[in-house]
């Protein structure tokens, strides 16, 4: 019996599909990693080599303008302001959004369809709006307790850029958090109750283990918004100490002007490296991340 | 037993108000009121601040400010900067968003389709963009439009087309799709993988089910796959046109400071060169409102425009 419906053969259709697919997606893949393999390159390139072709391969292993950019560009300095800054921002996140994520998702109380209500209207405001209000008030603030810091306390201050951070960053990370404390049942709470476990301690010793999948994803989001951030950085630190992005926009602008790229290239590379090596170990869970609560359907 | 009922167990029976045991106000207060106190003080209240200081004309330091209701918002129709500053806005976000969301469906569409074995690689080498920071793209992409040395006008050189050669950030026309172009590079990634994700949930059976009755491979990706991701393709969408507003500022103001002649001036640049550079910080609030107000209504609009019966598989 001849079947009526034969289906196409797959083998030849997709081939073609399969060769088009392939040229189309390696061309964009080149299309990112041209621009960053080259910025590594020519980060090794003298101020001479900049004036012939841009796809010369540099002379040799020259490792001065790293050297320069740690240095005399203060990106060293700044690096380690920028480590500091973002891990206390997100100790400071974890230590009160766990709690208040945990009590929405377990506890009953009056006004908590207020609060939920609250925290998911500021999912929406954007930082980028009020980081002018949050300078002025810390202005004010400065200006009110000049007698007791007479240097001003709260501008220039690495551990309030991180309180900044930490604060901003509350909404997206209790939203994440309470969705997945309340996937977690209830029974094991139950029965720690039962062996008398006081609140707090059910609270840390048994739901934030069972947490920790979510608190990985919270900590890598925040990471990567915390360490790439520039426009809060560039408001609350207007001093000395910078973070390593505006220290980077720094050299940016003054390199351009002499024309002068192997110092900023090795600051680029130098700005880089450690968010492509820790990519590079994440990229999974980041994905993953993504799928299930970064940008909810 | 008293003690072994828990609030959160009676919750999930649906009762109004369960029997607590002592000391369960306290605790709630302890865990909640931290979050809460840090929340209202650099969001909630700053939030206000920004519509109450669009009502006054101030220069930021001195106490010197006048209440003159919306006075602001008038000058800014006149505003000749501003209403250009506008019309940049609206232009790279449509412009940005078609082409992002459009290659971002169609390559998450053939990497799923077809079972390509370096899969992983490419999704991770076209995701890198995503966790680099945006003064770093800035500064790549500056090295690429660079006039002399940079890599563009040297591979155009390289395959003789030099009348394709550009200025690129210094040509009142071609300025704000080369930021554009940069805008597209950072976000492609991430909604490729966010596409990928969904559509790699939509069962098999469907597709050989269509395939055998003679569906082509687009006829597939508009009856099957799209009305099966829709609801993920809407969300993704209000969410990449608030990411659009802020990255567009970033990228211009360390690229072109919003020149040549404010051909590049989007409305966020606009309003910190109102508030920091010329010190008029209600005015400059000002326009944070309408920035507020038009993310708002565009994703309202969007949302309403995109409605659709939600599908199950």
């Amino acid at each position: 019996m001849t079947v009526i419906n034969t289906p196409r053969p797959p083998a030849t259709r997709s081939r073609i599909g399969r060769v088009l697919t392939y040229v189309l997606v390696i061309a964009l893949a080149l299309a990112i990693a041209v621009p960053v393999a080259w910025v590594l390159l020519a980060s090794l390139k003298k101020k001479s080599e900049f004036f012939g072709s841009p796809w010369s391969l540099p002379e040799g292993l020259r490792l001065q303008n790293y050297v320069d950019a740690f240095t005399d560009a203060h990106l060293g300095q700044y690096f380690m302001t920028s480590v500091f800054v973002t891990v206390l921002g997100l100790v400071l996140v974890l230590a009160v959004s766990v709690p208040a994520a945990y009590v929405i998702a377990r506890y009953e109380f009056k006004g908590k369809g207020f609060v939920e209500l609250l925290l998911l209207g500021g999912l929406f405001i954007n930082v980028n709006y009020i980081v002018v209000p949050i300078f002025l008030m810390l202005v004010d603030w400065d200006k009110a307790l000049v007698d007791v810091f007479p240097g001003g306390f709260f501008l220039d201050n690495p551990s309030v850029l991180s309180l900044v951070y930490a604060a901003t960053s509350i909404p997206f990370t209790i939203y994440l958090l309470t969705a997945y404390f309340r996937s977690i049942p209830v029974a094991y709470e139950e029965a720690a109750s039962i062996d008398g476990a006081s609140r707090f301690r059910i609270m840390t010793r048994i739901m934030l283990p069972m947490a920790r999948p979510a608190i990985t994803t919270v900590i890598l989001f925040n990471f990567l918004a915390y360490w790439n951030d520039f426009i809060i950085s560039l408001t609350l630190l207007p001093g000395e100490g910078k973070t390593v992005q505006v220290g980077l926009l720094n050299l940016f602008t003054a390199q351009k002007a002499a024309a002068d790229y192997g110092r900023l290239y090795a600051g680029l590379v130098i700005v880089i490296v450690p968010v492509l090596i820790v990519y590079a170990f994440i990229q999974k869970r980041l994905i993953e991340g993504m799928a299930s609560g970064g940008v909810k359907g | 037993m008293a003690k072994t009922r828990k609030s959160a167990g009676d919750s999930r029976r649906g009762k109004a108000s369960p029997a607590r045991r002592p000391g369960h106000t306290r605790f709630v207060l302890a865990c909640l009121l931290p979050a809460l106190v840090l929340f209202a003080v650099f969001m909630v209240y700053p939030t206000v601040n920004v519509f109450r200081m669009s009502l006054y004309t101030w220069s930021g330091f001195s106490p010197d400010m006048k209440f003159v209701g919306l006075d602001n918002f008038r000058h800014l129709i006149d505003d000749d900067q501003f209403v250009r500053a506008f019309q940049n806005t609206v232009t790279l976000l449509v412009v940005v968003t078609v082409v992002t969301m459009g290659m971002g469906l169609f390559l998450a569409a053939i990497m799923t389709r077809q079972k390509l074995r370096s899969r992983n690689f490419l999704r991770f080498v076209l995701y890198i963009p995503n966790v680099l920071s945006v003064v770093v793209i800035a500064a790549v992409f500056s090295a690429i439009y660079d006039q002399n040395n940079g890599l563009l006008n040297s591979m155009l050189r390289l395959v003789s087309l030099d009348s394709w050669q550009q200025v690129w950030l210094g040509d009142q026309k071609v300025v704000l799709y080369s930021v554009g172009i940069a805008m597209v590079w950072q976000s492609l990634g991430y909604y490729m993988v966010l596409y990928m994700s969904s559509m790699s949930s939509i069962p098999e059976e469907l597709y050989e089910a269509s395939g055998l009755d003679g569906a082509s491979a687009s006829r597939q990706f508009f009856s099957i796959t799209m009305p099966l991701i829709w609801q993920n393709l809407r969300t993704s969408l209000t969410f990449f046109i608030m990411s659009a507003v802020n990255l567009s500022f970033v990228l211009v103001r360390a690229m072109t400071g919003g020149g040549p002649d404010s051909s590049s001036e989007v409305l966020l640049s606009y309003m910190y060169k109102q508030a920091y550079t010329n010190s008029s910080y209600g005015y400059g609030m000002a326009i944070g409102v309408v920035i507020f107000a038009f993310s708002f209504l565009v994703s309202l609009l969007m949302s309403r425009a995109t409605k659709r019966e939600p599908l199950q598989f």
